[in-house]
């Protein structure tokens, strides 16, 4: 072996502890970068990226049974400008009923396809397999059937009492249709008398609504006349899915960032610092004969080793870790097959160890370059002067002394405590971001749900609640159910409602109008501007009402019904999500509506302070059966599959980003400890005890913490006050006030010792190191 | 009879498979007594003096100082021990750089929990009494070898130690400001503090201390007491 391999050999085996900390400091960092970089990746066209890989359906078509045949249909698979098309395929749409389950779910439309490939809308298997008998069905990953209390409803079983013989079929699978083409997968001899045709197309152009419409043109010329009965636009789909995506864009982006910043910040300090420690070593070297450039390659092949072995953990570490953040991701994207691009390994690689050669080359080419006896006496010591004036300053403080010592530390090496500041800094940043995110959205879920109501009355149905969410019809006599609840011992307040859908001159989408019957302001409704509706011809609306609208808070519109026309001024925004966000919310006396549009629920109701509620349900439940209605209780508190797979995503994400920082205090406490291993053992001699050691080296980074978290809370704040208005602005939703303000003195208190906690934790094993080196040692230590 | 201020009872210890440091070593030291551990390299003069100021324990054999057992004391205990009973001066002054000389004199009294404003005033009567007074507001680094191994041996009296140990408390220092420390060592004695030195310097260990100690191979091969002078 070269002088040289001994030397970088040696070197790396000689400091272990510094060459296990290079290492663990560059794993995290590499697997904050994949995760990181990943991330960013995913985020950048979720809904385009899953559309192409499954060959989506520009035009989804649903053609009437009872107009055409399914030979027929196969003429407009030839039709001008279509590409590609797939089907027919027979539909029907029904009711199921879960087996066990209360309450009955939606109507479905349900597709007979004999596999999930094909030309067009090759749908993702996401769990178990495709429907292979007349017993089994493949329900969309993305319905509400897909998940049971218990988890995924792979196994459970549905039953159709409105299909002949009233069949029960078994979920075998779990699919995803990025163009949302059924609810529903069965084999296509399952459905004998269909009620429909599918068929989707594929056109040359369609990237425009005047292209789709001129592709549904042809396709419903070629088609028997009248036969069409439904279409769905591939934009409409990517519209409500970039909007739901949207929301979540800048978070992950943001995430992303912080953690490349972070990890590029933790490892060129870490490199920097270890190159620097061994600048005596360097001096050695030369006066053994070693040439600068020698003694640059020995470091930078000192620097490497360990480095590389990190970077090969890290990549593996971050591809796995990966697998289950993206499964998340595409959870939350409705995405499929998100993975980690093989180029963002690829650069991370490179990007890593070219960070590593490069802070290494520069650290030891001022090593190398330094006259042989400087670089002895440099890395000896650090330079005199450095710090002395904190240590007089220190040392007046009403402090216990190991305490005193310790606050002056970072003075010593100024350079050094700033890179480690910055790394508490960042790690205090993305606590904060973190905590204020989930925070907000929690807000928004509770604004979401608006469910305060202690008890609903309706069709029934579990976890449904607001006028978000379809339903079948209610049938009932609202008044009459009105008058039953007033009558009710135990009633404290209540609202109904009801709905219809109308038009705004210029807007094609229609409008769902919500009519209130009763104060309603207690039901969690949150504002986004303005005020909640008071009086007749006033009314609030969500955002994306506002931008189709081009109106504002303060406005009027006008909304129309057939020959009816009914104008409300607008009084607030409200924050609402039903329908797109296309709903007006307004008083009962505004409009008058006999409930046209289905609903959960008609009633919320609000008991009195000590009211068992079990028991004031089962007696209105006996008061509404001749109504053929049901109450049950409110307040469902129930948290989006969204919602929750971004808190853990963010909790996830957090803790990996605290342990990076923390790898880079550690790191440098491991290098300031061995440097001053001599004045340790000085210490330690004028009788130190393990417990003062501790306090002494704990001390040193007290400062740091401090103030990584005074000006890291603070960007943390404006880090997520930067990026909420970012995803208003990208889902085009206006969030409620009380998403912004989450974070309060108490909080950001809490968030501000979140810094020093990340300094202390980084610093407690090399204070733990420091108490328990012999003193003896210590002293013989060059 | 007075209680030694110094007691090893045979004590040997041995590092990994070498040859025993210190092999089967008795050795009493009684208050106000001056005494000078000589030997080569190897010898085990640096163990023993470890052993002494429980920096090391013995694999066999007990150690006494001042009536306290520190053969078996724990990190903890030690620090203590030595905050309370023991200074030591050593042959590189071991002053930190970061800290005035008075800094330096203070910190073993606040480490014992001493107040600052005592300590202070200690610290200044010792450095006083070495001669160092004006440069107590100075860095170490500013100060010459005699004049920092003066303000070493201040730090050590600090806490009014029972012994005062010095490894090779001239090795680092030219011959003028050997002999000054030499000569301060004389004075402490003659005050009644009780000095062990460990020196390959024989002119050192004649002129400031009465008994000699030759170590050899990890045992004591003389003991010897000077004639008092006339």
């Amino acid at each position: 072996m070269s002088a040289l391999g001994r030397v970088v050999r040696s070197g790396v085996g000689r400091r272990r502890v510094q060459t296990v900390v290079i290492g663990l400091a560059t794993t995290m960092a590499v697997t904050a970068s994949v995760l990181g970089g990943s991330l960013l990746v995913a985020s950048t066209a979720p809904f385009d990226d899953a559309f192409a890989e499954q060959n989506g359906a520009h035009l989804s078509a649903q053609f009437d049974a009872g107009r055409t045949t399914a030979d027929q249909l196969s003429a407009t698979t030839t039709a001008s400008g279509v590409t590609t098309a797939a089907g027919p395929f027979p539909t029907v749409s029904i009711t199921p009923r879960v087996d066990g389950g209360p309450g009955t779910p939606p109507p479905m439309t349900v597709v007979g396809r004999a596999d999930p490939g094909g030309p067009v809308d090759a749908v993702t298997l996401t769990e178990g397999r495709w429907a292979s008998g007349p017993t089994e069905i493949v329900l969309s990953a993305d319905g509400p059937l897909a998940k049971t209390p218990t988890g995924s409803a792979l196994g459970s079983r549905l039953s159709f009492p409105d299909l002949p013989g009233g069949p029960t079929l078994t979920v075998v699978g779990l699919a995803r249709s990025v163009s949302r083409t059924a609810d529903g997968w069965v084999t296509p001899s399952r459905i004998t008398s269909p009620q429909g045709y599918q068929v989707l197309y594929r056109f040359a152009a369609a990237d425009t609504t005047e292209q789709v419409d001129a592709g549904r043109a042809a396709v419903t010329a070629a088609a028997p006349e009248g036969a069409l009965s439904g279409s769905q636009s591939w934009l409409v789909v990517k519209k409500a899915a970039d909007r739901a995506i949207a929301v979540f864009v800048p978070f992950l982006i943001a995430f992303g960032v912080l953690g490349l910043f972070m990890s590029l910040l933790v490892v060129g300090n870490v490199v920097a610092g270890a190159v620097g420690a061994g600048t005596r070593r360097i001096g050695i070297l030369k006066a053994l004969g070693f040439t600068p450039a020698q003694v640059v390659w020995a470091y930078m092949g000192q620097a490497l080793i360990p480095t590389t072995v990190g970077i090969a953990i890290g990549v593996v570490a971050g591809n796995l870790l990966a697998i289950p953040v993206l499964a998340e991701t595409e959870e939350v994207y409705g995405a499929v097959t998100l993975t980690v691009a093989p180029w963002v390994d690829v650069v991370v690689i490179l990007g890593a160890l070219g960070m590593v050669a490069l802070t290494a080359w520069v650290t030891a080419l001022r090593a190398g370059r330094l006259r042989t006896v400087d670089a002895i006496a440099v890395g000896r010591t650090p330079r005199p002067g450095r710090g002395q004036w904190a240590a007089r300053l220190t040392a007046r403080l009403p402090l216990p002394r190991p305490v005193s010592l310790g606050l002056a530390r970072p003075f010593a090496r100024p350079a050094r405590a700033v890179a480690m500041t910055a790394a508490v800094l960042f790690g205090a940043t993305a606590v904060t971001f973190a905590v204020g995110l989930a925070s907000s959205l929690n807000q928004v879920q509770i604004a979401r749900n608006h469910d305060s109501a202690d008890v609903t009355v309706g069709s029934a149905g579990p976890g449904m609640s607001g006028p978000g969410r379809p339903g079948p019809p209610l049938t009932v006599d609202s008044a009459a159910v009105s008058a039953l609840i007033d009558a009710q011992p135990g009633t404290s307040a209540y609202y109904s409602t009801a709905r219809t859908r109308m038009t705004v001159a210029g807007v094609a989408d229609t409008t769902t109008v919500v009519a209130f019957d009763g104060d309603a302001t207690w039901d969690g409704y949150q504002m986004v501007s303005g005020t909640w509706f008071d009086e007749p011809g006033e009314a609030v609306a969500p955002r994306p009402f506002l931008n189709a609208t081009g109106k504002r808070v303060g406005d009027t519109v006008t909304l129309n019904d057939g020959d009816k026309a009914v104008t409300v001024r607008i009084v607030g925004e409200v924050f609402e999500m039903s329908n797109d966000g296309m709903v007006v919310l307004t008083d009962a006396r505004t409009v008058t509506i006999s409930d046209s549009e289905p609903q959960r629920a008609s009633h919320f109701i609000t008991v009195q302070p000590g009211t068992d509620l079990t028991a004031y349900v089962d007696t209105l439940n006996t008061a509404l059966k001749p109504f053929s209605a049901a109450a049950q209780p409110g307040r469902t508190n129930q948290a989006s599959d969204t919602i929750v797979l971004i808190n853990s995503l963010t909790a996830m994400l957090t803790l990996m980003l605290v342990a990076v920082a923390a790898m880079g205090v550690l790191n440098t406490v491991v290098l300031d400890t061995r440097e001053r291993i001599r004045d340790l053992g000085v210490h330690k001699a004028l009788g130190m005890t393990p417990r003062q050691t501790i306090a002494m080296v704990i001390a040193s980074v007290v400062l740091i913490g401090v103030i990584g978290g005074v000006v890291g809370v603070p960007a943390g704040v404006a880090l997520h006050e930067a990026v909420l208005p970012a995803m208003e602005e990208n889902a085009g939703i206006g969030l409620p006030a009380s998403a912004f303000t989450v974070l309060h003195l108490p909080e950001l208190l809490l968030l501000g010792v979140g810094g020093l906690l990340i300094a202390v934790l980084g610093a407690l094993l090399p204070a733990t190191w420091a108490a328990k080196i012999r003193t003896a040692a210590a002293l013989r230590t060059e | 009879m007075t209680t030694p201020v110094i007691e090893l009872r045979d004590v040997s210890r041995r590092y990994d498979d070498g040859p025993p440091a210190l092999n089967d070593v008795s050795l009493t030291v009684e208050a106000g007594e001056a005494v000078a551990i000589l030997g080569p390299s190897g010898s085990g003069k640096s163990t023993m003096l470890n052993l002494i100021a429980a920096l090391d324990r013995p694999d066999t054999g007990t150690v006494t100082v001042d009536g306290v057992r520190v053969d078996g004391l724990g990190e903890a205990a030690s620090a203590r021990y030595r905050r309370a009973k023991i200074g030591m001066v050593f042959q590189f002054f071991n002053l930190l750089d970061d800290l005035t000389v008075t800094d330096n004199v203070v910190l073993p009294a606040q480490l014992a929990g001493m107040a600052r404003g005592e300590a202070s005033r200690r610290a200044a009567e010792l450095l006083s009494t070495l001669g160092v007074a004006r440069h107590a507001r100075a860095y170490p680094g500013r100060l010459s070898g005699g004049e920092r191994q003066r303000v070493a041996v201040a730090r050590a009296l600090m806490n009014r130690p029972a012994l005062l140990l010095a490894d090779e408390p001239t090795g680092a220092l030219d011959t003028a400001s050997g002999e000054e420390v030499s000569a301060l060592f004389t004075e402490l004695n003659a005050d009644g503090q009780t000095i062990v030195v460990v020196t390959h310097d024989l002119a050192l260990a004649q002129s400031c201390t009465r008994r000699t100690i030759q170590l050899v191979d990890g045992r004591i091969a003389g003991d010897v007491v000077a004639e008092p002078s006339r």
